[in-house]
């Protein structure tokens, strides 16, 4: 591991490593075959910046209205104790609570650094699992941690963590809206991915303390404002799925070798090198651009560009559709007849020759 | 998404501009179609922001809410749209002309509202602002004025008709040049208006691909809503919002909705230089269809509701109705395009081919009396996959369905009903004679027996017994928008 460790670190040069959040973790999950995402996001190297330094700047950023409104509902679910909170616990979701405490984390003492709230949630919570009885106590931004090939990735959920029949939930909060039962389902998936990193972590630090690991349950609590009002709902998410898909993710990292070991020893993604030598080692680790990723990684423009004439730029469908042939000059030579099919493609390229004379008879 | 289209999709990277998907335009599109393009606030479930409405490019209207949390603003916004998008759908009734149909009515509109938005972000905009809208009361203690809920009925009623293919009432642009076009970039980067554009009719000078990365910078080509840049909300518009000043917010807004009001328009222009497909007025004739008996209902207070959640019944009759339609719009468009035909040749399920033997005397004795049956045999290179008893329709004669007889590649034997003539030989030139080059494909009217749904008296407790009466409610008028 350590080894690991230290080829990461030289690969990402003498920068600070980039924090994790549970967004980043989630993104794990999202392209799972791209290599290169999975060495820069390990080495922890800021993708943003490298994308920047190689003429691609990613258009990323949130509207100030989204993150304003996603603050004022936090802060109104949780206003008053959890007053808003527990209500829709028990009422919408049936849960029996008793008589709650409520144990904000954001600070120890007024100290605020990341090990020491770490040790606080885990104390606290070492202290809740151990009760016979629900200690029916609601955990207010509990610090966590997952161990990210070789590095700690410290967690700050805006997440209310209690525990209700023997077991924790965790509570996610979120702004957008549910419509007559019915949420945006990319806003949904993404949120429950986050959530799974959330348990995922608990799991872990209660796993450390000796207790199994179905004492986090694998169903999350979604809080989004209902319909057009600011009143919150809440709905169980099954997060089993996203759970399994992360640990397999979260396993594969330290497979990352095998990637490693074929890269040259001394290179580096240092931003203070020059923009060509980085886009030279960057093009070192394979990618697996897909449309995609437009929305889920800085590095996205860069990998466009340099997937251009390929299939795969025009998404999966399409390359699909194409019968996985990736290269657009093998797809019209193929069309066309100028090109002999190599084997295996005889029966696409037969496709693609009637396909191409019924466009020719049509459009002539 | 099939190869036919993936093809072209290949051809538009190597020529760097939008190739072809069709022959002819399959969308009908009004000579005064009003086009709305609405900004909502980022963060917000639908809290409009602006919006740029008219049926002429030349003078739009530019609607802007100065405090877009505010809800007498917001409600003030909604009347303002209501007046215009109303007067829009009056307009449309002024003539009207006989139902040659044997059902529906006797007389319909000649005319009916098409409403275009830039994208599918603008179409669920428009279900949402109905949804907001349409439970709303004009007395009472939450009253608003009478227009916003007629509003909210008529947004509702243009976003369900959206779902049915071959709908022109309520379109998203870039859907409709998606459908005819195919760029050299990817579905999700289509979804941009002015990428899409730029690889359709790139800008003097540039081709596709250039055009289409200039159109990713924001500050060229805002987004076309109804979602806003995000830096065009950090750095210009929040600050114009607290200045109170609605000059400047004015200025602000017109900057992100005047780029896209013009792409709206050279997309129309675009549409409108593709000559129609030959099934297009009769589509546009089933809208308006249903656009006089919607408007009659709402005349004679006999409106149904629109309810929050369909009930089972209805949500599966309307399902098996959009299915049915969705299959009777595929096989008009193949007909009226050998381009979409070609989709299903690939498919295997339309063939091409030639005449090669013939008995146009043949005369089914089977029954009471004969009637005329020809035999062709026709001689096709197509991979088809085809069993006696299939029914296909050749464009040439759409009113003549010919039945698969006896396939023996490649040779297929059809024989042939109706469009002859009502004499026991056939009319000149009303059936494929020998060495005629011949294209068959899916028939349009092959009748397809509707979903047998049981009443929603009779919904079976699987599906949530019968669901209780709809009654509006206060909550429902009252209902928050914050």
């Amino acid at each position: 591991m350590d080894r690991l460790v230290e080829r990461l670190d030289r690969l990402r040069g003498p920068v600070a490593p980039r924090n994790h959040n549970a967004r980043t973790i989630a993104a794990l999950t999202s392209n799972p075959g791209c290599a290169r995402r999975g060495v820069l996001d390990a080495a922890g190297v800021n993708k943003g910046e490298i994308a920047r330094h190689l003429g691609f700047p990613s258009g990323y950023g949130q509207s100030r209205f989204a993150i304003g409104r996603g603050n004022a509902f936090e802060a109104q679910v949780k206003a008053d104790g959890c007053a808003d909170l527990l209500h829709l616990l028990r009422e919408r979701l049936g849960l029996s609570i008793p008589e709650v405490a409520y144990a904000d984390l954001s600070t120890v003492g007024g100290n605020a650094s990341r090990e020491v709230r770490y040790a606080r949630t885990r104390s606290l919570l070492a202290r809740a699992a151990g009760d016979h009885d629900d200690a029916g106590t609601m955990f207010d931004h509990p610090m966590l941690r997952l161990e990210i090939a070789g590095y700690y990735a410290y967690l700050e959920p805006d997440l209310i963590a209690f525990r209700a029949g023997g077991r924790f939930y965790v509570v996610e909060i979120k702004s957008f809206p549910v419509i007559d039962g019915q949420a945006d389902p990319a806003k949904v998936a993404a949120a429950a991915r986050q959530a799974a990193v959330y348990v995922l972590a608990m799991r872990r630090l209660l796993a450390e303390l000796g207790h199994p690991g179905d004492v986090v349950a694998d169903e999350v609590v979604l809080v989004c404002p209902e319909n057009f009002a600011n009143r919150p709902t809440a709905s169980l998410v099954d997060v089993r799925r996203q759970l399994s898909v992360l640990e397999r993710q979260l396993g594969r990292i330290t497979r990352l070798e095998a990637v490693l070991d074929a890269l040259p020893e001394t290179m580096t993604l240092d931003p203070a090198q020059p923009a060509g030598d980085v886009a030279t080692s960057v093009r070192a680790i394979d990618a697996s651009y897909t449309p995609d990723c437009l929305g889920t990684c800085e590095m996205a423009y860069f990998c466009r560009d340099e997937c251009h004439g390929s299939t795969r730029a025009l998404g999966r469908g399409v390359h699909d559709d194409l019968g996985g042939v990736d290269s657009v000059d093998t797809v019209l030579g193929l069309a066309r007849g100028t090109r002999t099919p190599g084997v295996g493609q005889e029966e696409i390229a037969s496709l693609l020759r009637f396909a191409h004379q019924l466009r020719e008879e049509c459009l002539s | 998404m099939s190869l036919l289209t993936a093809l072209a999709r290949a051809q538009a990277v190597e020529a760097g501009r939008a190739q072809p998907l069709t022959t002819v335009r399959h969308t009908y599109l009004s000579d005064r179609p009003l086009v709305l393009v609405p900004l909502a606030l980022a963060g917000e479930a639908a809290a409009p922001l602006a919006a740029m409405v008219g049926d002429d490019e030349a003078a739009p209207t530019t609607l802007i809410v100065n405090n877009p949390r505010d809800r007498t603003q917001r409600f003030s916004f909604v009347a303002e749209l209501a007046g215009i998008v109303l007067s829009y759908v009056n307009r449309r009734t002024r003539t009207v002309e006989p139902n040659p149909a044997s059902r529906g009515t006797k007389m319909r509109y000649a005319d009916a509202p098409q409403l275009l938005v830039p994208n599918a972000g603008g179409l669920e905009f428009i279900r949402l602002l109905g949804r907001s809208t349409r439970f709303r009361r004009t007395y009472g203690q939450f009253a608003v004025h009478r227009s916003v809920p007629q509003l909210g009925q008529w947004l509702t009623f243009f976003r369900d008709r959206a779902d049915h293919a071959g709908s022109a009432m309520l379109l998203a642009l870039t859907e409709v040049l998606a459908a005819h076009w195919a760029t050299g970039q990817s579905n999700l980067e289509d979804a941009s208006l002015a990428a899409l554009l730029g690889w359709i009719d790139p800008a003097e000078g540039l081709d596709g691909p250039r055009a289409a990365a200039l159109a990713e910078d924001p500050l060229l080509w805002p987004p076309a809503g109804p979602s806003t840049d995000p830096s065009f909300d950090n750095e210009i518009l929040a600050p114009a919002l607290t200045s109170g000043n609605p000059r400047s917010l004015e200025t602000a807004l017109r900057s992100q909705l005047e780029p896209t009001w013009g792409l709206m328009w050279r997309a129309v222009r675009l549409l409108r230089a593709l000559p129609e497909g030959a099934s297009v007025p009769v589509r546009w004739a089933a809208d308006r269809d249903v656009f006089t008996a919607y408007q009659a209902s709402i005349m004679d207070g006999a409106a149904l509701p629109q309810p929050r959640v369909d009930s089972a019944v209805a949500a599966a009759g309307r399902l098996d109705r959009l299915e049915r339609e969705q299959a009777r719009y595929d096989a008009q468009r193949a007909l009226d395009d050998p381009l979409v035909m070609a989709e299903f040749r690939l498919a295997g399920e339309a063939f091409a081919g030639t005449v090669v033997a013939a008995d146009p005397k043949r005369r089914d004795t089977s029954g009471k009396r004969p009637v005329l049956r020809p035999h062709i045999t026709v001689e096709t290179s197509d991979p088809v996959q085809l069993d006696p008893g299939m029914t296909f329709v050749s464009p040439a004669r759409p009113a003549q369905t010919a039945t698969v007889v006896e396939v023996d590649l490649p040779l297929v034997v059809l024989e042939l009903a109706g469009g002859m003539g009502r004499k026991l030989t056939a009319d000149e030139g009303s059936i494929p004679g020998l060495g005629e080059a011949v294209t068959y494909g899916p028939a349009t009217d092959a009748y397809q027996p509707p979903g047998r749904l049981p009443s929603r008296d009779a919904t079976p407790w699987t599906h949530g017994g019968p669901p209780a009466e709809y009654v509006p409610s206060d909550t429902d008028a009252g209902e928050e928008w914050s």
